[in-house]
């Protein structure tokens, strides 16, 4: 198992900066008094997965970004990756993942937030499956366990080979920190690690337990591409659970685009709002979009090029929500949320939300603001 | 609460299949031949089945002593998991099936009864069936029941089968295609109304334990054909608010079902009926004191309606004219068959005798007696270390179940659900039930005291609790690799769903096992082991 600490991560929150991406903002946080969480964190799910697999050969980078909180936890890791200086950057974690990625490990775990998550998707894509500790000031990814524990608990059953543990896509995502701390939010997509989840079955004897999230979200897509009509634009959110549409047409996508659909054909890729706008001219507009992120976004971060103009001229009741079941379980009861930027249309889009979760069965869903 | 463990070890026989027992020409019974005479008459006893359903070859049965067998099965019977001890398994509702109730069911007058005969040859049974009826009426204040569905499920699908009969009445079942119901109905209502046709609309929980007003009214339309509820819900929870949910609903024109799977906190408090409802269940099995009996009945699910649905139901109704009982099938608006005949009669008469010996006292009387057993186990169990409740700031009560969390257990100790569930069997004691799927509540458990059970019974199970999760924060691999004291080992996860290593039958054990042999792995012989 790779094991990257961003020994940084957290420490904006308790002072008042709402991340620690830059070297600025960090030395800010440290004059503010800023004391780093993300390793505490780290030892705490290290000890939790020494429990269950002592034997586990740990890859750590080194130092504060992994070594210690390794050896802290009883490993004896070997280090990768030597960060160049202290504090440690973000080309150390993409060079830590990296040498990680090419070493074969079978799982990355780290310690961080949002912008850790970031680096590491950049260093190894899909290529190796990610899970955080969340640590991070900012947690919109998908890729972070509900607690130090957890993430400890669901890396040992997925390196254990544990049936209930699957791997699922998860977003990656990130805010435009420059735009946060002076409050305007604004939460980008920049891609889809492979990560594990548990599936809370009532026997984890079952090796499968039925065919599982994706069964499900394809035959919602298939159903979804079929209930198309002649004449109508489609524009398709970004994400897998939209590209799951685009196969089910046969069609070509993009991931973190908004593509458009008319006829059966695609008219237009990664569009932004203007190049929406003027595609829905002249037709009847629907918008088919998935729930995106950790906190079960759906409009605003991530898919901003949907702006409020094209929500307000599509119109609630030509909006398709597709998520799994599963996604929405893990929201915990908490509600989706929408940002577009204008509050006329958040207070339009609030309220309960019809979520597609399979062929002929809708979940509805409270949105707020 | 100070209860004291029992001592337990479960037999270990390591018995093999019985296809792998017995001696070469030993037998259970040996038959004399057949004297000449008869011989003479019949002639070659073989050529009286035509050649092609002959068989070729011998039976390969077992060749063994008649005690021999029955010790085989004695043994296994030893080496049973459950349904030994104090078994408080949620949403089923677990009760004492009293002998005298068994005894009457396998009377001649029941046992013998085909159901083809004249109903002037069955006046008795048919009383029965009129008669629970008639005091179903009076918990539900429904205007007939029905008992041919074989168990609860069958008794949500007639629900359905009717809502699209009366629909389509109106001319409206086209244009009502959807069943709206709770995340934490009884997983039968979903999947019925999916079996029937309809779309199934889900309403999610707010942080009261139910959902809310606003999401039934987002859920509604001309195309709601129906609501159908369980309340209380999977996790005890009691929602309040019923009777405006009728009021929305019908307003919408669906129909409203009651599903009272979970009827033994709220009998002789509520009727269905009075609070708006159209139509409900009862499952005898479970509530009305006849054998749940496991998982595979027989059960019975009592489906009943109000006058509007009764022309639908399905046929025939046992009705009584002058004093006298008959089948009425003459019914054209009737949805037909939901199950042959008149259902598990023997099942209706053990809730009809269990019904009749409770009467209304005793029939409120346990229903106190199972939301008081529920509430005093959750003092107990949330005074343990690493348990936790679903929806801690709600404020309704948990009626006759709660529904429990390990998770804290889980995250400070490595143990979870699964691991308590195989420890418990250590002492004797029937495993928890954990949840429907899906699980909201992660590393859940759900135990239903109900009003069988004495206070003892109860603090042994809060004790068992107590002493596991003390072990859990002290040994946790001694939980982790339960059970110890039982008759098997834990199976490791993964095994039984792989088909190569599981078979169903002898014969596609010894195809598999075979195949195994030719391919160079021995999965199928580990199982045996």
């Amino acid at each position: 198992m790779g094991f990257i600490v961003n020994p940084l991560a957290g420490l904006g929150g308790p002072v008042g900066l709402k991340g620690t991406d830059g070297d600025d903002i960090v030395r800010e946080a440290l004059r503010r008094g800023a004391f780093p969480v993300a390793q505490q964190k780290a030892v705490e799910a290290l000890m939790r997965l020494s429990t269950i697999v002592p034997s586990l050969r740990v890859v750590a980078a080194g130092g504060a970004m992994g070594e210690d909180a390794a050896s802290d936890a009883g490993f004896l890791p070997s280090v990768i990756h030597r960060p160049h200086g202290v504090p440690s950057t973000r080309s150390d974690t993409i060079s830590a993942a990296a040498a990680m990625a090419h070493h074969g490990v079978d799982l990355i775990l780290f310690a961080g937030g949002d912008g850790t998550a970031r680096d590491i998707l950049a260093a190894v894509g899909d290529r190796v499956p990610v899970l955080g500790v969340p640590a991070g000031v900012k947690m919109h990814s998908a890729v972070f366990a509900t607690s130090a524990n957890s993430a400890g608990l669901l890396a040992a059953s997925f390196l254990a080979h544990e049936p209930a543990t699957r791997l699922r896509d998860a977003e990656v995502m990130d805010l435009d920190e420059d735009a946060i701390r002076t409050d305007r939010v604004s939460a980008r997509l920049f891609g889809y690690a492979r990560s594990p989840y548990e599936r809370r079955l009532a026997q984890n004897a079952k090796a499968g337990g039925g065919p599982g999230e994706d069964a499900a979200l394809d035959a919602t897509a298939r159903q979804v591409a079929s209930a198309m009509r002649p004449g109508r634009l489609y524009i398709l959110g970004p994400g897998t659970t939209t590209r799951r549409v685009s196969d089910a047409l046969a069609l070509p996508s993009t991931l973190l685009g908004v593509d458009a659909v008319l006829d059966g054909e695609i008219v237009g890729l990664d569009l932004g709002e203007s190049e929406l706008l003027r595609q829905m001219k002249g037709h009847e507009a629907h918008i088919i979009v998935g729930v995106l992120g950790g906190q079960g976004s759906l409009f605003g971060r991530g898919n901003q090029q949907i702006s409020a103009e094209v929500i307000r001229r599509t119109g609630r009741e030509r909006i398709t929500v597709i998520a799994s079941i599963e996604k929405l379980i893990a929201l915990s009861g908490a509600p989706l949320r929408v940002d577009t930027g204008d509050a006329e249309t958040d207070a339009m889009l609030s309220g309960h939300f019809h979520v597609e979760t399979a062929p002929g069965r809708r979940t509805l869903v409270r949105v707020v603001a | 609460m100070n209860a004291i463990l029992k001592q337990y070890q479960a037999p270990v026989w390591n018995e093999p299949v019985i296809m792998e027992m017995g001696y070469p020409g030993r037998r259970g019974v040996l038959f004399a031949p057949a004297e000449p005479e008869i011989r003479q008459q019949v002639g070659d006893v073989s050529a009286l089945i035509p050649s092609k359903l002959r068989r070729q070859d011998r039976p390969a049965l077992p060749e063994m002593t008649e005690p021999e067998v029955l010790y085989h099965y004695l043994r296994l019977s030893q080496q049973t998991l459950g349904m030994m001890g104090i078994s408080l398994f949620g949403t089923c509702t677990m009760k004492y099936n009293p002998q005298i109730n068994e005894q009457m069911a396998w009377r001649p007058e029941i046992t013998e009864l085909h159901p083809l005969q004249h109903e002037d040859t069955m006046q008795g049974a048919l009383e029965i069936v009129h008669e629970m009826d008639l005091m179903l009426r009076e918990l539900s204040g429904m205007d007939q029941f029905v008992f041919q569905a074989g168990g609860g499920s069958e008794a949500a699908y007639t629900n359905c089968a009717v809502t699209r009969a009366y629909h389509a009445s109106k001319g409206e079942l086209e244009q009502r295609d959807e069943i709206i119901v709770t995340i934490q109905s009884h997983p039968c209502n979903p999947a019925t109304a999916a079996a029937a046709g309809f779309k199934v609309v889900t309403l999610m929980l707010d942080e009261n334990g139910y959902p809310s007003l606003d999401a039934l009214k987002a859920a509604v339309s001309n195309r709601t054909a129906a609501l159908m509820v369980t309340n209380p819900d999977d996790m005890g929870v009691y929602n309040p608010e019923m009777k405006e949910w009728v009021r929305i609903v019908h307003e919408a024109g669906g129909l409203a079902f009651y599903d009272a799977a979970n009827f033994n906190a709220t009998m002789s408090k509520l009727r269905p009926r009075e609070i708006g409802f159209d139509a409900c269940m009862f499952m005898l099995h479970k509530t009305f004191g006849a054998p749940k009996s496991g998982v595979g009945g027989p059960a019975t699910g009592a489906y009943g309606c109000s006058a509007e649905l009764v022309p639908f139901l399905p046929s025939p109704l046992v009705v009584r004219d002058e004093g006298r009982y008959r089948l009425d099938a003459d019914r054209p608006q009737s949805v037909g068959k939901i199950r042959e005949f008149l259902g598990n009669v023997q099942v209706v008469l053990k809730a009809y005798a269990w019904t009749r010996a409770m009467g209304a006292d005793g029939i409120a009387q346990a229903s106190d007696i199972s939301v008081l057993a529920n509430n005093y186990m959750e003092k107990g169990l949330l005074a343990i270390r690493g348990v936790t409740r679903s929806h801690p700031e709600a404020t309704t009560p948990r009626m006759e179940m709660t529904r429990y969390s390990f998770q804290t257990l889980k995250e400070e100790t490595g143990v979870d659900t699964h691991d308590v569930q195989n420890r418990m069997s250590d002492f004797g004691m029937d495993p928890l039930w954990q949840s429907h799927e899906p699980w909201l509540v992660p590393e859940p458990f759900t135990p239903e005291a109900g009003e069988t059970y004495g206070k003892e019974a109860l603090d042994q199970w809060i004790a068992v609790i107590r002493r596991i999760s003390e072990e859990a924060y002290s040994n946790p691999e001694l939980v982790k690799t339960s059970p110890h004291n039982q008759a098997v080992h834990r199976l490791k996860p993964g095994a039984t769903d792989d088909p190569e290593s599981r078979a169903m039958t002898w014969r596609a054990f010894q195809k598999k096992r075979l195949r195994q042999a030719r391919s160079g792995t021995d999965q199928m012989r580990a199982v045996v082991d």
